[in-house]
């Protein structure tokens, strides 16, 4: 399957008036919003702002109410199984296989998008390589420790070279190393050329994004780059920022 | 892709500290008890006399009684009333009652009756017995009126040794017969059922623990976010449980033959093809449950129920001809009342597809349908 | 106590929240008692019978008649040869094969001797035997009719049947308190043990066992729901068996509520033994569901007799705890005996009480140092 269905011109993921309620309750209420290629987007907020919902339903994990998205050019209510072949994934839970090998997991997923057997090793050997995990191939991924479980799960969300990949707080529950190591990882694939659409309610690591968008009670409150957010706001750092907008109106 | 993920579950499975264990162990140990426990043949059953009469006739009829195949030897009571505390205790089974002047009676030409109480708390055991104990009593003065008519009136003792060839002195002679099952054997009957319920549980179970544990695992999601196919996925989680299914019907074949000397009659290409649809059915029912549970004690929960009921009315413990109307129409679609009926006709009859076709039409549309309820009822998104 | 409380209440907020569970654990004594009570019978009944009739006289006529007229027999269908007869009999059409010989009326009246074939399908053997003997006692008497030969010579012993404890032969006597012992145990023996194995898995027990409860409360805590459930469930087959199916309760209800109060006991304490020994819920399901269950229902003497078995299983069944009980409800309820017959099986149940409880509460501080 081919990854590379975007196009240059527009952005890789485009919202307008997305909206999910639960039952009664309105998880997210009418965003709208664009990514472009190679951006970093950090998707911040606090928890059960809206955040998760809000990616799943970009993901094609759960319908939309009422309201548009676009990803990787695919409308996400009509053809979510096509959203899905050209996106990357990774969830809180650092979903793999803890009953496979390392290299079982980079197979099975690898095998799932289509890839073929030579690519699959191949791809393995040279992820392998980067992440320094050669001697683990034949490790079962529940004895791993949980930095390098977070490690494996983002190569294997990228393992069919997406051109979007989906973090949901990928680096919880791991120490300030570790995060600092996975944000490398981040990098690199930016740099690549994969758009990373990320949520986090670490305040550090927004400054990492190249822009933010900011969520409370199902809307997005702020939406620009780390310096212009700090600049508006009038403050040094994006803890500031956040604390600011979430005392601000009730 | 669909290799991969089979190669997946596969991997799963052999890894699994219990499934493997299970799988082979299992139907090992339910074909070496349960024959053995599951018997209801109402044999040595414990007969408890009372003898108020003491002649040569009373202890002629208890002699023949305890000599019969259905009696152990019988013990004694003084009284009626310490008779019954022995069933009361569990001792004994029935109780036979011989009055007083019973000799003197019949040798005048006087009928006398005798009392037979059973235990009857299992009534149909009970009823066998009593109605075993009375065909002995029937004999008694069949033989008997045979010896007055011979001797024309003596009072000659009646030998217990004596054929027991009609039962009363009748002009219809009653030719009876039980087919494919000659030896009465207990056994016999109830190997081909214990066969499905080891299909059915392993077969069934399984599928339903297996989606729900990857929900609660959280490995769904990351599989749900691929562009796998509904229908790739589901058959990736079924296939396994077929070859497993294979395996065991495999296994107990062997052990059926080994332990028991039960061959099918039929022949062993039905056996599998016939387990195979049933297969399908039970591991789609177990996908389907998998599917619609949020926790694996629910899905555990919801497939007891149903397998328990399943079980209940498949005929495997009471015949399917006795129940009621209504039973006999929700039983129309539970898939274990026509796969218990067709292992009984391929290991005891020997059917023949000719004379299976109806219940092998059925089979194709329960597979089918629970196949495609499987697909359906995955969800990849909602 | 407060902490109890508020930890109890913990518990059952959990299983309500579950609502599809809940309306199982509820329904399924429901469900039992209306098919054992209703669907599930070893009854003569409806029995379909072929019948083979080449003479077509009156004699042949009238047995015909008398065989079907009963709810025991129901006529299939007329059939010229063997081979049709065997062909229905093979694939289960009918039960029974009635076939007579040629000139039947003739010969037993002129020979004084017909033939008649009774061909049962033997593959439920019990069912076969009676089968078999419903029809030649119909048939016996139906000869007395057409020979008008009544036995006038006199001196024979006619058999009195009764039937004791259970005269209309109903199966749910025997039934109701399987299903007793099968619920308790089920309810008791595995949710107790799932649940303690799914906090354990999910990581839960740990924060609990730092708060500063007591272990042992929090294990009865999870023990109290299930044991007020069990309670809900004993009423419900009781109330059913009852006034639904009109199994009376002939002996002392008071005695008959302490035998089950101690066998849920028991079963608890095997849920507890159990959830220590399994580490996932799978494990703790397989070993309550497999290992648990199936003897219960094959051992206990639930539905086959333990007199049948061989002696190696007779004395495993001496250790299944249903077993006991099984038959110390049976005694209670059915049979109406007092107290002191069942004194066996009660200390029985109470040793077993014991010994289950002591081994889970050492295993379980064992766990926690």
């Amino acid at each position: 399957m081919n990854s590379h269905l975007e196009n240059n011109i527009k952005p890789v993921i485009y919202v307008e008036n997305l909206t999910k309620i639960f039952g009664k309750f309105t998880a997210v209420n009418s965003i709208s919003f664009e990514v472009n290629k190679g951006e970093i987007f950090g998707f911040l907020g606090a928890n059960g702002a809206g955040k998760t919902t809000a990616m799943k339903m970009l993901c094609g994990l759960l319908k939309p109410t009422s309201g548009r998205g676009f990803v990787a050019g695919f409308d996400i209510s009509k053809e979510p199984e096509r959203v899905k072949a050209s996106i990357g994934y990774m969830s809180q839970r650092f979903s793999l296989y803890d009953d496979l090998r390392v290299w079982e997991n980079f197979r099975l997923f690898g095998g799932i998008y289509g890839l073929k057997e030579r690519e699959i090793s191949e791809t393995t050997e040279r992820m392998l390589h980067e992440l320094g995990f050669t001697q683990e191939r034949n490790t079962m991924v529940k004895s791993l420790p949980a930095g390098w479980k977070q490690k494996l799960a983002f190569s294997v969300a990228i393992i069919h070279n997406p051109g979007i990949v989906f973090l949901d707080e990928p680096t919880g529950g791991v120490d300030p190393k570790a995060r600092r190591q996975f944000w490398e990882l981040i990098y690199g694939a930016a740099e690549r050329g994969i758009t990373i659409f990320v949520t986090t309610h670490y305040m550090d690591e927004a400054e990492y994004c190249s822009r933010i968008s900011i969520m409370k009670d199902g809307t997005i409150d702020a939406l620009d780059t780390p310096a212009n957010l700090k600049l508006k706001y009038g403050v040094k750092s994006m803890d500031e920022v956040f604390y600011q907008l979430a005392s601000s109106k009730g | 892709m669909f290799r991969f993920l089979l190669e997946k579950e596969f991997k799963q499975i052999v890894r699994n500290r219990f499934l493997p264990k299970l799988i082979l162990v299992y139907p090992v140990v339910m074909m070496v008890l349960m024959p053995w426990a599951a018997n209801l043949d109402v044999k040595d059953i414990r007969l408890c006399v009372v003898d108020n009469d003491n002649s040569s006739y009373s202890r002629a009829l208890t002699q023949k009684a305890s000599g019969s195949e259905y009696f152990s030897e019988a013990i004694y009571k003084e009284s009626f009333s310490e008779a019954i505390s022995t069933i009361e205790r569990g001792e004994s089974d029935i109780i036979l009652e011989i009055p007083l002047d019973f000799e003197k009676d019949l040798v005048n030409g006087v009928n006398r009756e005798l009392s037979i109480s059973s235990n009857a708390v299992d009534g149909m055991r009970g009823s066998i017995a009593a109605s075993y104990l009375a065909s002995v009593v029937n004999e008694f003065s069949a033989e008997l009126m045979e010896s007055k008519i011979v001797n024309r009136g003596s009072s000659s003792v009646v030998s217990s040794a004596m054929p027991a060839s009609s039962a009363m002195p009748s002009s219809i002679e009653i030719v009876s017969l039980s087919k494919f099952n000659p030896s009465m054997d207990y056994k016999l009957f109830m190997v081909p059922g214990l066969i499905v319920i080891i299909i059915t549980i392993i077969g069934g179970f399984l599928p339903a623990l297996n989606i729900v544990s990857e929900k609660e695992a959280g490995t769904i999601e990351q599989i749900n976010v691929t562009p796998v196919r509904k229908i790739t996925f589901i058959f990736s989680k079924l296939i396994p449980y077929w070859v497993i299914g294979f395996i065991i019907l495999t296994n107990t074949l062997i052990l059926a033959k080994v332990l028991y000397g039960i061959v099918p009659v039929g022949s062993i290409f039905e056996f599998y093809i016939l387990s195979f649809l049933f297969l399908i059915v039970v591991s789609g029912l177990g996908l389907v449950i998998s599917n619609n549970s949020r926790t694996m004690q629910q899905a555990m929960f919801v497939m007891f129920f149903f397998m328990l009921v399943m079980i209940l009315m498949s005929g495997l413990f009471t015949p399917v001809s006795s129940m009621p109307v209504w039973a006999q129409v929700i039983n129309s679609i539970n898939p274990m009342k026509y796969f218990t009926e067709i292992m009984r006709m391929v290991f005891l009859k020997g059917s023949g597809l000719a004379d299976l076709y109806k219940h092998i039409f059925i089979m194709f549309g329960f597979a089918g349908a629970f196949s495609l309820w499987a697909v359906l009822s995955y969800r990849k998104n909602s | 106590m407060r902490q109890f409380y508020i930890f109890v209440r913990k518990e059952f907020l959990h299983i309500f929240r579950d609502g599809r569970s809940i309306l199982i654990l509820l329904l399924m004594p429901v469900v039992q008692i209306i098919l054992f009570g209703f669907a599930l019978t070893n009854e003569v009944k409806n029995v379909k019978v072929a019948i083979m009739d080449p003479s077509r006289d009156a004699a042949t006529t009238m047995i015909t008649e008398r065989l079907t007229a009963g709810e025991y027999f129901s006529p299939y269908m007329m059939v010229s040869t063997e081979k049709d007869s065997d062909a229905l009999l093979k694939r289960g059409e009918v039960s029974l094969i009635l076939s007579y010989s040629e000139r039947f009326r003739e010969r037993l009246m002129h020979t004084g001797s017909a033939r008649l074939g009774l061909t049962a399908d033997g593959t439920d053997p019990n069912m076969a035997s009676s089968i078999i003997l419903y029809a030649s006692s119909i048939i016996r008497s139906a000869e007395l009719e057409i020979s008008g030969k009544i036995f006038n010579s006199g001196g024979v012993a006619i058999p009195n049947v009764r039937l004791l404890y259970n005269p209309q032969m109903k199966s749910s006597y025997n039934f109701v308190p399987g299903v007793m012992g099968l619920i308790l145990m089920l309810i008791c023996a595995m949710m107790t043990s799932i649940s303690i194995v799914r906090e354990k898995e999910t990581g839960t027990m740990e924060v609990l066992l730092v708060s500063p409860v007591r272990p042992i409360f929090l294990i009865l805590s999870k023990a109290v729901p299930y044991f007020v459930l069990s309670m809900v469930n004993l009423t419900t087959i009781l109330f059913l068996s009852v006034f639904l199916l009109g199994v009376p309760v002939t002996g002392s209800l008071f005695w008959l509520v302490i035998v089950s109060l101690v066998f849920i006991f028991v079963s608890l304490s095997m849920g507890l033994l159990i959830s220590s020994i399994a580490s996932t819920q799978v494990a703790a399901m397989l070993i309550s569901g497999l290992v648990l269950m199936m003897p219960v229902m094959l051992l206990s003497g639930m539905i086959y007799p333990i007199s049948n078995m061989p002696d190696i299983l007779q004395v495993i069944a001496q250790f299944i705890p249903a077993k006991w009980y099984i038959e110390a409800v049976r005694k209670l309820m059915i049979q109406g005996l007092p107290l002191n017959s069942v004194l066996t099986e009660l200390s029985v149940l109470l040793v077993m009480a014991a010994i289950y409880l002591t081994a889970s509460l050492r295993s379980f501080k064992d766990r926690l140092q």
